[in-house]
């Protein structure tokens, strides 16, 4: 398990490198999504009630919760806005991304 | 332990012995016996197997390829139509090195419906990536699926052991059925190098780029090429603990013959019949039967028949728009060398027709008179 | 919000699904996964044939999940999950869990004879479909799971489906498993419950999730939540399982159903519609939801 949470990417130089069968040896996390992004969220954590909805609706495990509150991982998170859609107290605001 | 038992039994028995842990099948004239008799054979305990009664053929390759990749020995057995409708998954089980062995019934393709024998079934799967086995009596159907799992584990690529419907399929033979502790000490259990395991997770068979497919059929190609060594080596060890022999070819006579006839499956029985009559009547007459047909065993091949100037191959199967495929292979591997013999190529016996003495005998009769083949193909016993 | 207050978790905290995943924003089939893994725990096989997710887990040498992965053929979730299963018990793994995982084309269409076989035969794993009505990883192409009234690239505006969705729970209550569920995205508390309770029956077990697709539907991607919400709400989507095909639960009662034209006028595939048309979606939905609250006794 510890090798899947490696964020590097497995690059195959031969095919004596590589296993018999097309198996996966290493997970997605070198595959940084946050470029995908057009806006991003930002947490107004002064109005966060800590009710775990962002955490618990986002679709790309992008929201962690560290040292009890939510913090968006920017290097993965997409922008889809559905924290920012489902927050009850509206303390996330999608924010155009600065290209 | 000698019986008298028919083909499809053979297959039963030969699974049974191999300790087979997960058989799926569905029924299909002329294989259903294969499988009763392996339902009865879990149902009474004599097997210690999972038996699943699918709804399809297609379902059952795919549960034979769910439980290979849990780690699980399989079987399966099917002909024609069913092999057809697998063809999807006999893909799948070589491209992801899956060690199925199957057992496949010739039987003729409808339109129209025809439950006789010709090999257009498991021709048509060449092309799949597995081992195909043609085999001429039940004792080879047998050993040959013990030596199947074998070779097949050896190096994940999955084997299909094939008898003609009802020649083979439905005949009664004297088999000599081996005890289970040697098969044990010959065939250990199945323990592949990746499995589906928790304690060790991997996706299998994901999306796989340009940048990675072609090496990955290059290991399987490169694999292939070591299935007609190690079929000798098992061959040779089989023998040396069970007595029997089992080869990629079966020659007959081949050495100083001026004819040699290229046969498979039970044909090649009756070829030696003919072999022998007209040794009698003075032509030095020989029989070669292709047993190992993927991977192609160029090297046994070559080295009997680049010794004999005509060879008439027969085959009870069409490649349409070309020509019968043995022919079609046993050309491929002859050419170009010093010695290429004169090949004949003759079509006989499709749907389930005998394939008698009169056969051969036309087919010796022609090569006889002919330097060359004066045409693409030559049918015998074609009502004009 | 003090410091010391802990934040409210109310599902599993272990991810078993990483981020760095191939699916489009605001994908429901992805927090589809992330629910089923919390519940199932990692000692879960996954039969996934084609589908959004034999692209969203990664491509060769990786993977987002944390669980073994068989990526199977089209028709073969269920077929697949049968092997898998008996050769688990063969091997003497009787702990790990096995689930097909199906997009709705592979279970309501190509694969449909596959799990009526395994069904009948009351094969021992979860089947889950997340549906989201189309052929999505192909570029949306209608499937028996089609709503009536959606466009798709083969229904075309001029010509959009004119056919009913699929009856897949009666189709699969009729096989009398052991235990059918229907959940939604919106509702992720309900959704680990059932996937809970699942793991812990023998049989086959089939879980419909309601899983909205932005990209097919055309719909903004931060209403993905919202949607699967106004679908239950709506009676379009109901809550309900049912029990060795004869005991049936209403799971979420709704006192005042939404308006059907809520739910369809944040998606562009319905946007065609004209109110007659809309009449009679919200006829066909009025119709199945009073169907299924029979069902349920009530």
């Amino acid at each position: 398990m510890s090798k899947k949470k490696d964020d590097k990417r497995i690059i195959f130089n031969s095919e004596q490198e590589m296993p018999l069968v097309a198996m996966s040896l290493g997970s997605m996390l070198y595959n940084k999504t946050g470029a995908w992004r057009n806006i991003k969220p930002v947490i107004d954590l002064s109005k966060c009630i800590k009710c775990g909805i962002c955490w618990k609706f986002c679709p790309d495990t992008s929201i962690d919760i560290v040292d009890e509150w939510p913090v968006v991982n920017y290097d993965y998170c997409k922008g889809c806005g559905v924290c920012a859609e489902e927050c009850p107290e509206k303390c996330i605001v999608m924010v155009e991304e600065e290209k | 332990m000698k019986k008298v038992i028919m083909g499809n039994h053979a297959l039963s028995y030969g699974a049974m012995l191999s300790r087979a842990q997960v058989i799926a099948a569905y029924p299909i004239t002329p294989q259903t016996q294969v499988v009763e008799l392996l339902s009865e054979m879990c149902a009474n305990g004599t097997l210690d197997a999972k038996f699943i009664k699918v709804e399809s053929e297609h379902s059952a390759m795919a549960a034979c390829l769910g439980a290979s990749m849990a780690g699980a020995r399989t079987f399966t057995a099917t002909s024609a139509q069913g092999l057809a409708l697998m063809h999807e998954m006999l893909h799948w089980a070589s491209g992801g090195r899956m060690p199925v062995v199957m057992g496949d019934i010739n039987r003729a393709m409808a339109p129209g419906w025809s439950i006789w024998t010709d090999q257009i079934d498991s021709l048509s799967q060449r092309d799949t990536g597995w081992i195909q086995f043609y085999c001429s009596s039940n004792q080879e159907v047998l050993d040959t699926v013990i030596q199947a799992y074998k070779v097949s584990e050896k190096l994940m690529i999955p084997s299909m052991v094939i008898l003609d419907a009802f020649a083979l399929s439905h005949t009664y033979e004297v088999v000599e059925i081996p005890e289970q502790e040697k098969v044990d000490a010959y065939l250990p259990p199945f323990n592949p190098p990746y499995r589906l395991t928790p304690a060790d997770p991997h996706a299998f068979g994901g999306l796989t780029s340009p940048d990675h497919y072609m090496e990955l059929r290059y290991k399987l190609q490169k694999d292939m090429e070591k299935v007609p060594a190690l079929v000798e080596e098992t061959g040779r060890e089989y023998e040396k603990m069970f007595g029997r022999y089992l080869g990629q070819v079966d020659d007959y006579l081949c050495d100083g013959a001026e004819l040699v006839f290229v046969t498979s499956g039970t044909a090649g029985l009756t070829a030696r019949v003919v072999v022998d009559e007209l040794r009698a009547q003075g032509v030095k007459a020989g029989n070669l039967r292709i047993k190992l047909f993927r991977p192609f065993p160029f090297e046994q091949v070559r080295s009997i028949l680049s010794r004999v100037p005509k060879v008439a191959v027969l085959d009870r199967n069409i490649s349409y728009g070309h020509h019968g495929v043995f022919y079609q292979e046993v050309k491929s591997a002859m050419y170009g060398l010093p010695s290429e013999p004169a090949i004949f190529g003759f079509i006989a016996g499709l749907g389930g027709r005998d394939i008698t003495r009169e056969t051969y005998k036309e087919i010796a009769d022609y090569a006889l008179k002919h330097d060359r083949p004066e045409e693409e193909i030559v049918w015998i016993g074609v009502k004009k | 919000m003090s410091k010391e207050r802990k934040m409210t978790i109310t599902l599993p905290r272990e991810e078993l699904m990483s981020s760095g995943h191939l699916a489009c924003q605001g994908c429901g089939a992805t927090l589809a996964m992330r629910y089923a893994l919390k519940a199932l725990g990692q000692k879960t096989i996954l039969c996934i044939p084609a589908c959004c997710w034999s692209v969203i887990d990664g491509p060769f040498p990786h993977s987002s999940l944390d669980v073994p992965i068989y990526h199977c053929a089209f028709e073969t979730a269920a077929s697949s999950a049968s092997g898998v299963r008996a050769g688990l018990d063969m091997v003497g793994d009787k702990e790990t869990t096995v689930m097909a995982w199906a997009g709705d084309g592979g279970t309501f269409d190509i694969g449909i004879q596959a799990l009526s076989g395994a069904a009948e035969r009351n094969e021992d794993f979860i089947y889950a479909c997340y549906d989201n009505e189309a052929y999505m990883n192909t570029g949306i192409q209608r499937s028996s799971a089609t709503p009536i009234g959606a466009w798709t690239t083969t229904t075309p505006v001029k010509h959009y489906k004119k056919e009913r969705k699929k009856d897949i729970i009666g189709i699969m209550a009729a096989h009398d498993i052991p235990y059918i569920a229907t959940a939604s995205i919106a509702y992720p508390e309900d959704m680990v419950k059932k996937f809970k309770k699942a793991k812990d029956i023998h049989g086959t077990r089939f879980i419909h999730i309601y899983a909205p697709c932005p990209t097919g539907w055309k719909s903004r991607p931060d209403d993905t939540v919202k949607l699967a919400r106004l679908a239950v709400q709506t009676g379009y989507f109901p809550l309900y399982e049912v029990e060795n095909g004869e005991k049936w639960t209403l799971n979420l009662k709704i006192k005042e159903r939404k308006p059907i034209t809520e739910y369809l006028k944040l998606q562009g595939r319905f946007r065609h519609l004209k109110q007659d048309e809309i009449d009679l979606i919200q006829a066909e939905v009025d119709n199945n939801y009073q169907k299924i609250l029979k069902k349920c006794g009530l």
